[in-house]
């Protein structure tokens, strides 16, 4: 193994988030979108961020592409329905993208190349146990358990919100 | 695990901020061009794990956890509106028989 497997990882990560937005088949999306959120559990593994690959496995690869599959499944979106954008408005929001892209790559070189000690050399991983889940533990009840309280509430809410919107109304008439 | 503790430590930090730039730019292409609803929600996903992955790449690189406890949040945020924007979806679709979003212009009066 050498570095390579980042920069492996990485090209991945960027050719399925792009097979995501360009797919025309929404399931076909999705699949795309589990392979992406499956890279970025590779690149945390990669950090040393044990706690946050498992988290990331388990809510996003489990929880939420569960809750999409779903949905296009209920609401039988599975064909290519989709009526597309005129080539204006996409050829538009292109731009813009790239446009974004080049102001926060610029920023970013503009910022490397008058920072001292120039950090783009500097390796990111310094501490081993930073990542693990008895560290973040200690971490997490000791300093951030009011957030995590809070946190809790927003989770029930976000609950009982769902419950109701998607809960068909019996008054409506039809 | 340590072995491969030692295969990142080359990577600089430089290159973790440019691959979350361009996934997060990705996002918002995505989010501009698409006509359905849902594959806009895909995007926002994209975008919030561009900034999760960023949060974590700052945290390993400084040495300190609270990026790491920051993008546990994040995640439970993101189950949260994706809970919540799904059920409006639904919601939605149930009224309007589409995800289209050109069709669901009635909140621009």
């Amino acid at each position: 193994m050498n570095i390579s497997v980042f920069y492996l990882i990485a090209f991945l990560s960027v050719f399925f988030s792009l097979m995501v937005i360009f797919a025309k088949n929404p399931v076909h999306s999705v699949i795309y979108l589990i392979i992406t959120f499956f890279t970025f559990t590779i690149h945390y593994i990669l950090l040393n961020a044990q706690f946050l690959a498992i988290v990331n496995f388990i809510v996003y690869m489990g929880a939420i592409m569960v809750l999409f599959l779903f949905v296009l499944m209920l609401l039988n979106l599975n064909k290519e329905t989709e009526p597309v954008k005129s080539l204006l408005v996409k050829l538009a929001g292109v731009i813009a993208g790239m446009c974004l892209l080049v102001v926060l790559a610029g920023s970013l070189k503009a910022i490397s190349t008058s920072a001292k000690g120039n950090p783009s050399t500097q390796e990111v991983v310094q501490n081993l146990d930073l990542g693990t889940v008895k560290y973040l533990g200690k971490v997490l009840f000791a300093d951030f358990l009011l957030p995590f309280e809070v946190s809790s509430i927003l989770l029930l809410s976000a609950m009982v919100g769902a419950v109701l919107l998607a809960k068909r109304e019996k008054t409506e008439i039809s | 695990m340590e072995e491969i503790v030692k295969t990142i430590q080359g990577v600089p930090l430089n290159h973790y901020i440019l691959l979350s730039a361009v996934i997060f730019s990705i996002g918002v292409v995505g989010v501009l061009t698409r006509r359905n609803a849902i594959v806009i929600f895909m995007s926002i996903e994209l975008m919030l794990n561009a900034v999760n992955l960023l949060l974590t790449a700052f945290s390993a690189y400084s040495g300190d956890a609270s990026g790491q406890i920051f993008v546990f949040f994040i995640m439970a945020l993101a189950a949260a509106e994706v809970a919540v924007g799904l059920a409006i979806i639904v919601m939605i679709y149930r009224n309007t028989k589409t995800t289209d979003i050109n069709v669901l212009n009635r909140l621009k009066w």
